[in-house]
């Protein structure tokens, strides 16, 4: 099991958090036990301007997706180990993996005082995925039978077919399809219930949200550009409950000047170490630090569609890639550690994750395999010794040069080709030319889990036409591979159906895994009860102060 | 109030007020010394002629122009300044932030290569993106600013109406939609980074060239040029540029230095030389991530910047002090 | 002169639509489709990014995007960004902001410059010139973003003299530092320039006139050098005013200080056109003040420059 693994990589955290991890609810507030701490403290935490209106179905990135989650309440919430837990739903039973019967708790309110029943998550979800409502998330609903009629391009549809409330506190969902690991997804937050205003002022809802989760929004807490301040909600009765007297989250332009605030004890916790940091965070934070693997890869994709990279020798070109770089001496003197060498196209905390999947040498550095590899794919196809290899990669965030620059150093020395480093002024460039299929070499890819399965690390990249498949990666029996991981009949089998379907993977590498996220976070001396989640995001309500 | 600052605050809206001393000055002091002094029978020397014989007194001078020779040389030849040849080898990460050893007398950056031989080998971009910027600003702001000055009325209108207009473009929209054109877009190389601050950068010697000539237009010996039948055109040239040079000098010796450390910036904001580029700029940048626990790869494409910098202000000072006959004489 | 002051307001009017014009040209040619970028590495619904690009007139042509947007400026309602907001009241929380850190830089570099340049101008060649020499080289040699985290990290953290981010007030106490940061750059400017014009001025017959009239030697500085080696400065600082205004992307980022430089750089990289646009014009307008001021200024510390004729 996965947890062994993440509490020995853990180091110094403190136990007691960890104790937290089993707690279903009861709300005690003394539940972490020894420590406990003050809980009359506000946390200052680091966050970013939230890109959209606050209206779950429409946030689809971190700055407003940690307020999401921390205001309202879904049907499950995930515990730090991933594991999924009750929050609202008393029950999801579903035999044959495509009809499931959802019974939820009574008596639920959201803060207005408005009741939650079955309709109103059947209402929320069918919002979400109507086109007319051009909700970011909308794609989340996409395996519920009758997603596409509403999710039609000019389509009028408002409610999906698969969605039927029973009573008041039931309803029953059917997929267009069995997939084994559907209510996995539940605690994502485009899933969770919104009130009725929500449906008729998505805009103004999304300025002051109203939830049903373990904080709300402050009077005014949504200082733009500034802050946003969230207070307990004194109603919730979860398994999150609120171990302090509110979270500020303090709106960064970047993780520097952040870091430098928690340095001088004006933010609480920083969820990301800069890397200008990484050297001297231990020394600046002593044992304020966290170390902890979480759910999310760095890979390079490498589009098929290239002509030096298709069919035989293309296979063997991107083997001799994988093999040429020293993913261990990277993550060392680069990163200083914050990152674990991959061993799969997945992540370590998630359930069914192994590091020895037949394949995975394709992963370990050997310069003299690598050579081999690329000299048995120049007898196929001769490469041009004119030609640069790029990795392409977006500058304007995230700090990917200097990893860039260490793979195309590593590459140049042990394959003798020339290769560069292509950065694109922003992200959205860089997204265009990848949906567009005008790369004209490797991009970088990186994927944050939405939800812990391994199947959401493989089929929405991999799959042939998935969304996100940027090296327009298609194989069939890949793909079979994977319905049939969705088709099992537990989650023991699906996982290791999905194993199988990795070493298709890792023998054709439609894109090269590099290695595994670890959060690295920081906190003041102020505050006590830190761990993350296994989506690397700090369990906020469980922060104390000392 | 007295009767002095009465003098000094001389105020355009009230000339009849205004309250004039009289005394007589010591010969010596007068400009009549000086012009007795010349001697007829030779024909006057042009100004550059003159300043160009002034110049090579200079102690200043001949200082500042063996180092921008030296820079000159480095960019030109990099190879016979470095043993090692960074385009050719590539970096081993084993060295990374490796201290100074025998061969690498700087020491390593984060990535493992030699310090010394990359502020070698970036001279020749980081020299190009500051030298050929700043001619270009020159040209096309020193024109735009002084036919504006030097004109006034609708050519100003029109011509300081732009520069407002292009003073205002945020330099990162622009940078951001300027690389994207299809001629940079496969390659960025040092000539899209002078072509972009070109175009961001003129507006600045624009305004300040027109600031220098409107002092200037009215002076007396541009009336007294112009009353001895020199055209409106060539007074601007021959009388009032060169005597409006100063101020633009200064701000182009320095814009130089900005101009190279811009280069730094944008790669900052990610959209500066790509990291195939060596460059003074880049190796800054690159070098800030690990400022605090390895200092040293940055300081040394700084200090070589500013050694650059530094050779151009003197030269800039120098040739300023041979362009003003007043300050000449002392 | 009043005529003169008109007819530079009448020409706001072609600079405004000049600019707001190449701005949105240049925002429409920005690379990537800002409505994809929404989706981030999650796949494209392409229902809702048709519907998206509708709400935010990405499916018009370019005349008929920068037409409506013409339009709700002239109903006073300048849209709305993309997180659902009315950029007028965006326009409102930044602009303060950024003002109070421009102004207080540009006093920062006007007040050291120009005192550092009149005491370098004077003694010229001494120690105290090359000194500043030196300093400005500092200035002018190191990026602004290694500079800013250099003082950041030590007055802001390790000294603790002052917060080493803005609170979210911006009050000016909290400016001090990310002002001084941002002069730093114009300061080395402000010095030389003053010190040339100091320079130049000392030969100049009017003073040694004063000098020989018998004036004191801090008159003849004060009166007759200063006052008349503040022309170039003058018209610098009035450039650079604006320039603070927008450019401080890099020291804003540092500060965490959320103003204009901050807003404008995520909008250009998200491709937000209105918001872009808003705030360029905002700034061309400041610009066109900037330099009228600038030009009456002239007039004021020269009498022989006129503007009537």
């Amino acid at each position: 099991m996965r947890f062994t693994r993440t509490s020995k990589a853990l180091g110094m955290v403190a136990i007691a958090t960890l104790a937290l991890t089993g707690c279903g609810g009861g709300g005690s507030n003394t539940a972490g036990g020894s420590t406990g701490g003050d809980t009359s403290k506000v946390i200052v935490a680091d966050g970013s301007e939230p890109q959209r209106p606050l209206m779950p179905a429409d946030t689809n990135e971190v700055g407003g997706g940690k307020v999401i989650d921390m205001m309202f309440s879904g049907l499950v919430s995930y515990d730090p180990s991933g594991k999924p837990v009750n929050e609202m739903a008393e029950s999801i039973e579903g035999k044959d993996g495509q009809h499931f019967t959802i019974k939820i708790k009574k008596d639920q309110k959201f803060t207005n005082g408005e009741a939650i029943t079955a309709k109103t998550f059947v209402d929320s979800w069918n919002f979400g995925a109507a086109a007319k409502n051009a909700q970011l998330s909308g794609n989340f609903f996409e395996s519920i039978k009758g997603y596409d009629e509403a999710s039609k391009e000019g389509s009028t549809v408002e409610t999906m077919s698969g969605l039927k409330v029973v009573d008041d506190q039931t309803f029953t969902v059917e997929l267009a399809q069995p997939e084994s690991d559907w209510p996995l997804r539940l605690g994502y937050t485009a899933f969770v219930p919104v009130p009725s205003g929500a449906l008729k002022d998505p805009k103004g809802f999304g300025e002051k949200p109203v939830g049903n989760g373990p904080y709300k929004m402050a009077d005014g807490g949504w200082q733009h550009n500034v802050q946003i301040q969230l207070v307990p909600n004194p109603d919730y009765n979860g398994p999150r409950k609120a171990k302090n007297a509110g979270v500020t989250f303090k709106i960064y332009q970047n993780d520097d000047a952040a870091y430098q605030d928690l340095l001088s004890n004006n933010l609480d916790i920083l969820q990301t170490i800069p890397t200008s940091a990484l050297k001297n965070y231990k020394s600046d934070l002593g044992d304020r630090t966290i170390n902890k693997p979480y759910a999310g890869n760095q890979t390079i994709a490498i589009p098929e569609y290239l002509p030096e990279w298709s069919g035989e020798a293309g296979k063997l070109r991107r083997q001799a890639i994988s093999m040429a770089i020293n993913r261990d001496e990277i993550t060392k003197v680069i990163f200083s550690g914050a990152r674990q060498p991959a061993k799969d196209f997945t992540a370590p905390v998630l359930d069914g994750y192994s590091d020895s999947i037949p394949g995975s040498d394709n992963l370990k550095f050997d310069a003299a395999k690598a050579k081999d590899a690329w000299t048995k794919a120049d007898a196929i196809q001769k490469w041009d010794a004119n030609e640069t290899f790029t990795i392409a990669y977006n500058a304007d965030k995230g700090g990917h040069k200097a990893w860039v620059e260490a793979v195309v150093n590593q590459l140049k020395n042990t394959l003798g080709i020339k290769v560069e480093g292509k950065p694109y002024a922003t992200f959205k460039e860089a997204r265009n030319d990848a949906t567009a299929k005008t790369l004209t070499g490797a991009i970088r890819a990186g994927w944050q889990a939405d939800y812990p399965s391994l199947y959401n690390f493989l089929g929405p990249i991999y799959k042939t036409g998935a969304g996100s498949n940027d090296a327009k990666y298609a194989n069939p029996a890949f793909d079979k591979a994977v319905s049939d991981g969705l088709n099992a009949s537990s989650v023991a089998d699906g996982n290791k159906a999905m194993n199988k379907a990795q070493e298709i993977l890792l023998t054709d590498l439609p894109a090269i895994p590099l290695w595994y996220q670890v959060a690295q976070g920081g906190w003041s001396d102020k505050v006590t009860n830190v761990d993350y989640g296994w989506d690397g995001v700090p369990l906020y309500y469980n922060i104390s102060g000392k | 109030m007295t009767p002095d600052s009465n003098t000094a605050r001389q105020d355009a809206s009230a000339p009849a007020t205004r309250h004039i001393e009289h005394f007589v000055a010591d010969f010596a002091e007068t400009p009549l010394q000086a012009t007795d002094k010349v001697k007829e029978d030779q024909a006057p020397l042009s100004l550059w002629a003159e300043a160009w014989r002034n110049l090579r007194r200079q102690p200043l001078f001949l200082i500042s122009a063996f180092l921008i020779l030296v820079v000159v040389a480095v960019s030109l030849f990099p190879g016979l300044f470095s043993p090692i040849d960074p385009t050719s080898e590539a970096c081993q990460l084993a060295n990374s932030d490796g201290g100074p050893s025998s061969g690498h007398p700087l020491g390593y950056t984060q990535q493992g290569c030699d310090v010394y031989a990359r502020v070698i080998f970036g001279t020749r971009s980081s020299v190009t993106v500051g030298l050929f910027t700043t001619i270009g600003v020159l040209l096309i702001g020193g024109i735009m600013g002084a036919l504006a000055g030097y004109y006034g009325g609708w050519v100003d209108a029109v011509l300081a109406r732009i520069n407002d207009i292009f003073f205002a473009l945020p330099l990162i929209l622009g940078a951001i939609v300027l690389m994207q054109l299809p001629m940079f877009r496969a390659h960025r190389t040092v000539w899209t980074l002078v072509l972009i601050l070109i175009t961001f950068g003129w507006p600045q010697i624009a305004r300040i060239t027109r600031g220098a000539v409107i002092e200037v237009r009215n002076a007396d010996f541009v009336t007294a040029a112009r009353s001895l039948g020199v055209s409106k055109f060539g007074a601007l040239t021959r009388h009032v540029l060169p005597n409006s040079l100063a101020p633009i000098i200064v701000v182009a010796t320095i814009s130089l230095g900005t101009f190279i450390v811009a280069e730094s910036t944008l790669s900052f904001l990610g959209i500066g030389l790509p990291p195939s580029v060596m460059s003074w700029g880049n190796d800054i940048q690159a070098a800030q991530a690990s400022l605090r626990s390895n200092p040293m790869p940055l300081l040394y494409p700084a200090i070589a910047l500013s050694i650059t910098v530094l050779s151009f202000i003197m030269l800039g000072d120098a040739l300023r002090d041979a362009l003003d006959p007043k300050a000449r004489k002392r | 002169m009043s005529t003169y002051i008109l007819k530079r307001f009448l020409q706001l009017i072609p600079v405004f639509l000049g600019a707001t014009l190449l701005v949105y040209f240049l925002v429409f040619s920005l690379p990537g489709d800002p409505i994809v970028a929404l989706f981030g590495d999650k796949p494209v619904n392409e229902a809702v990014a048709a519907k998206l690009r509708i709400q935010y007139h990405l499916d018009q042509p370019f005349w008929m995007q920068y037409l409506l947007y013409l339009k709700s400026i002239f109903t006073f309602d300048l849209g709305q960004d993309f997180s659902g907001r009315p950029i007028a009241a965006v326009l409102g929380e930044v602009f303060p902001v950024t003002a109070r850190l421009a102004v207080m830089a540009l006093v920062f570099e006007a007040v050291f410059g120009i005192i550092f340049g009149l005491i370098a101008g004077l003694r010229k060649g001494k120690f105290f010139d090359a000194t500043v020499l030196v300093a400005s080289l500092i200035v002018i040699g190191i990026p602004i973003f290694v500079l800013g985290f250099l003082l950041q990290f030590t007055i802001g953290v390790q000294l603790g003299w002052a917060k080493p981010t803005v609170s979210s007030a911006a009050t000016v106490q909290d400016l001090i530092l990310p002002a001084i940061v941002l002069g730093l750059g114009s300061f080395a400017y402000v010095l030389r320039l003053t010190r040339t014009s100091v320079i130049e001025n000392m030969s100049a017959d009017y003073v040694r006139t004063a000098t020989a009239k018998g004036l004191s030697r801090f008159r003849v500085v004060r009166v007759h050098i200063l006052r008349n080696s503040l022309i170039p400065v003058i018209t610098f600082l009035g450039a650079d005013l604006g320039a603070l205004m927008g450019g401080a992307i890099v020291t804003e980022g540092i500060f965490n200080v959320p103003g204009v430089g901050n807003r404008l750089y995520r909008a250009v990289l998200s491709g937000e056109g209105p918001t872009v646009v808003s705030i360029v014009t905002v700034l061309v307008l400041i610009y066109c003040l900037s330099n009228l001021l600038v030009d009456l200024l002239y007039a004021w510390l020269d009498p022989r420059i006129r503007y009537d004729s």
